[in-house]
């Protein structure tokens, strides 16, 4: 009887760079769920139309570039991309600065240099760097979260759609209306004025820790990264080295003056900390594949990310520092190399 | 920078500590230990390989037509210290020639016989009262008589490795088997653990080492117990047991010899410059079965087992055997086997056809199934995607290098790039291969680089 041949090994471990897609897609869907519900549908308007942006630039390039369209179309990277992009965006986003964003991330930051795996940067985060600094007005409207406030009026999952792609609501609900800064803008605003934390933390926009509603998604954020490290998805280096970094410096600064620093967990509670920690620095492809790599990388992410925070002119830093680390990632890989086994230990 | 060995031999029966490195994988061993070691009747024709591994060939002693008894010499070694090669059945030259066997990249040459049907023995060996007492150089040259080869896999001729490695304090014997499937050494403890502490008692003469330690697996309960029994009825304090994690590969040779006795064979370097030599549970056997029992290498235990053959078990087949009748012996085939590998689903070979011959490196027979080794019904391989850096392969590899790294420098034909990143330490254990989530076919690549450079 006559058998095929080939190389060994003769067998592969389950699992796909599609699966780890779907799993990281999947573990977001708390941390949607929470947006949904206290900034209404939103962010899945957001991510809807980043996905068909996405899928559609993602199509053109691959053609461009010859590769086999069907297999990459649906390699789910995309809309990784495109839900984590959503998460920097307000609920509240005409479709042109989504549509940006989105094209800029697929089309010159990931296919530009290769397609995927071959980008230094984050999609996500180049993307939303990019409109933070091309559309500050629209990025800045963030609407008040529906926390029980007797006024609130959250707008309709039709309004949010025509808001999107008309760029108007309903008569007598102009968008500005409705807007409120977002906590982390509100302490740094306040601090300018030279008010306290205490003081600034009384306002009503103000949960236990980070912003009201805001610190929940931060909460089901959190499940959904515990449950890719479960998973085996990710590991903890990159987590531990941004909350670290982050709630090391923040710590610190506020031990030494808690009355012009925000609290440690404010700092976690706000922004993009917790997603950052274990969505977005975990990309693989932007980060080392050393672990020591990751530990360094993640707390370069961390402190940069409360230097913003502390001193920058952008209210939150998480998309600035994941993209500056992004840069250091060779120079990270190269000095955490693993011992190879019968070298003398350095 | 060797740490000295403790000189409680119980102190290795404590748990190790868990490497760093290696994958788990499904170990599916069971399978194949239910039944005991089927001892094979004579083949009626064999062909038996007159090279071992990457050693000169025998010289044949036959004749064509000439008539032999089982365990006559039949090849005589090229150079002293390589192993004799004996006749494995009674009969009768039928031809001295090229052939294919199991294993081989091409034709070797090969001595093939016809059964004569009886299974008379040659005489010419006789068993040894106490071969322990025998002085270092008259072991060594009885087991090159012998015709023993590393039985691991590696058909490295025992004799010359136990010669290269004069002074070595430790004999590290080797019965982890962490590759998935193969069960002939957890056979082998559970049943004959006896001639392998005889074994061990000879090869620690033959070098006049101090020590020798058994490595089992954690979870070879049987094994483990049976090899506790032998060594407490020698009660020799030179032998301890050892017991490692069932990570792969916990039983490559480098591997071992850190997880047992926290010592790194320096890169390019042998397990001599660190004072150990490995040897395989099954050679350590063989050792006992020639000094004492007066039986040359003319067997070994195969495990025949995959979801391919009805009846997967543990088998005693002597050397030339075809493979076809191993399967048979094992219940032969059941539903659509894909592959027939030989060795273990990380390292073993796919081979073409089950007519080859086995040789004394056939530890394992699959007749794998696409459910064994995890592929679409037909077989069909899943299409390569790109590198997305994500450090399994990091994590997985026992050597400590970079495979995603030397992927882009191998395929980029920089060789000093591939030097730089130690490419020649890699053991090519394709645990980097099988954890790629890119299904990027690494120990292929790096296969292929290190045999260019």
């Amino acid at each position: 009887m006559r058998f095929d041949t080939g190389p060994s090994p003769q067998w592969r471990a389950p699992g796909t760079v599609a699966a780890m897609m779907r799993t990281v897609v999947l573990a977001l869907v708390p941390a949607l769920l929470a947006h949904v519900w206290f900034y209404g549908a939103g962010i899945l308007v957001n991510a809807g139309i980043a996905l068909v942006a996405g899928l559609a630039t993602e199509a053109a390039c691959l053609r461009l570039t010859g590769k086999p369209v069907g297999r990459f179309l649906t390699d789910g990277s995309t809309l990784v991309t495109a839900v984590l992009y959503a998460f920097c965006l307000p609920p509240l986003c005409p479709w042109w600065v989504t549509v940006t964003g989105m094209v800029f991330a697929i089309g010159i930051v990931k296919h530009a240099y290769g397609g995927l795996g071959y980008n230094p940067f984050n999609p996500a985060m180049a993307a939303c760097a990019l409109v933070l600094v091309t559309f500050p007005a629209a990025m800045a409207r963030w609407t008040a979260p529906d926390i029980g406030d007797l006024d609130y009026a959250r707008p309709t999952v039709a309004a949010t759609i025509t808001y999107a792609l008309a760029g108007s609501l309903p008569a007598g609900t102009g968008v500005d209306a409705i807007a409120r800064p977002t906590t982390l803008a509100l302490a740094r605003e306040g601090l300018g004025l030279s008010r306290t934390m205490d003081e600034i933390q009384a306002g009503p926009a103000f949960g236990d820790f980070g912003g009201a509603g805001w610190e929940w998604i931060g909460n089901f954020t959190a499940i959904g990264g515990f449950a890719l490290l479960l998973l085996g998805v990710i590991r903890w280096h990159t987590p531990a080295g941004v909350l670290g970094g982050l709630l090391t410096c923040a710590t610190l600064a506020w031990l030494l003056d808690p009355d012009t620093h925000p609290s440690p967990g404010f700092h976690l509670f706000s922004g993009g900390a917790i997603l950052g920690a274990f969505f977005i620095a975990t990309d693989p492809v932007s980060s080392p594949a050393t672990a020591r790599g990751r530990l360094v990388y993640g707390a370069g992410i961390g402190v940069l990310t409360w230097l913003i925070r502390a001193f920058g002119s952008y209210p939150d830093g998480v998309a600035f520092a994941v993209l500056a680390m992004n840069m250091g990632v060779p120079l990270i890989e190269r000095y955490t190399r693993p011992r190879v086994y019968g070298r003398p230990r350095a | 920078m060797s740490e000295p060995v403790p000189s409680d031999p119980a102190g290795f029966d404590a748990q190790p500590p868990r490497p760093t490195w290696g994958v788990r994988t499904p170990l599916r061993k069971s399978v194949s230990t239910r039944e005991p070691i089927l001892v094979a009747p004579a083949p009626a024709r064999v062909c038996i390989p007159l090279v071992q591994g990457e050693t000169p060939a025998a010289r044949p002693l036959v004749a064509i037509g000439q008539a032999v008894r089982c365990g006559e010499p039949v090849g005589a070694p090229a150079e002293p210290g390589l192993p004799q090669v004996h006749a494995t059945i009674a009969g009768r030259v039928t031809a001295i020639g090229p052939a294919l066997v199991a294993g081989a990249g091409g034709p070797v040459p090969c001595v093939h016989l016809e059964g004569t049907g009886g299974d008379e023995r040659w005489p010419g060996y006789t068993r040894i009262a106490a071969p322990e007492q025998l002085a270092p150089a008259a072991l060594l040259e009885g087991i090159a008589r012998a015709g023993i080869t590393g039985l691991g896999g590696a058909l490295y001729p025992t004799a010359r490795k136990l010669g290269m490695s004069a002074g070595a304090g430790v004999v590290l014997l080797n019965g982890v088997e962490c590759e998935p499937y193969i069960s002939c050494d957890d056979a082998l403890l559970r049943e004959r653990a006896d001639r392998v502490v005889a074994g061990a008692r000879l090869l620690v003469a033959a070098l006049g080492a101090r020590q020798c330690v058994i490595a089992v697996k954690n979870g070879m309960a049987e094994a483990r117990a049976a090899l506790y029994h032998a060594l407490e009825a020698v009660a020799d304090p030179r032998l301890a047991l050892s017991v490692v994690t069932a990570r792969y590969p916990a039983g490559g040779e480098r591997q071992l010899i850190e997880l047992v006795l926290g010592r790194e064979v320096p890169a390019g370097g042998h397990p001599a410059d660190v004072g150990v030599v490995c040897q395989n549970v099954a050679t350590a056997a063989a050792l006992a079965d020639f000094f004492a029992r007066g039986q040359p290498l003319i067997s070994r235990i195969v495990t025949v087992t995959g979801g391919g053959v009805a009846q997967p078990r543990n088998i005693e087949a002597r050397i030339g055997t075809p493979i076809a009748e191993l399967i048979a012996l094992a219940g032969g085939y059941r539903g659509e086997p894909l592959r027939l590998v030989m060795g273990g689903p990380m390292m073993g070979i796919a081979l073409p056809d089950d007519g080859l011959p086995i040789t004394a490196a056939t530890n394992c027979l699959i007749a794998a199934t696409a459910l064994d080794l995890g592929m679409a019904p037909g077989g069909a391989l899943e299409p390569e995607f790109p590198c997305v850096r994500c450090g399994a392969c990091v994590e997985a590899c026992p050597a400590g290098l970079l495979p995603q790294e030397l992927l882009a420098v191998a395929r980029a034909g920089d060789r000093a790039g591939l030097a730089a990143l130690d490419l020649g330490e890699c053991i090519e254990c394709g645990a980097c291969d099988y954890v790629c989530p890119s299904r990027i076919p690494l120990t292929s690549v790096f296969r292929r680089a290190k045999a260019a450079g």
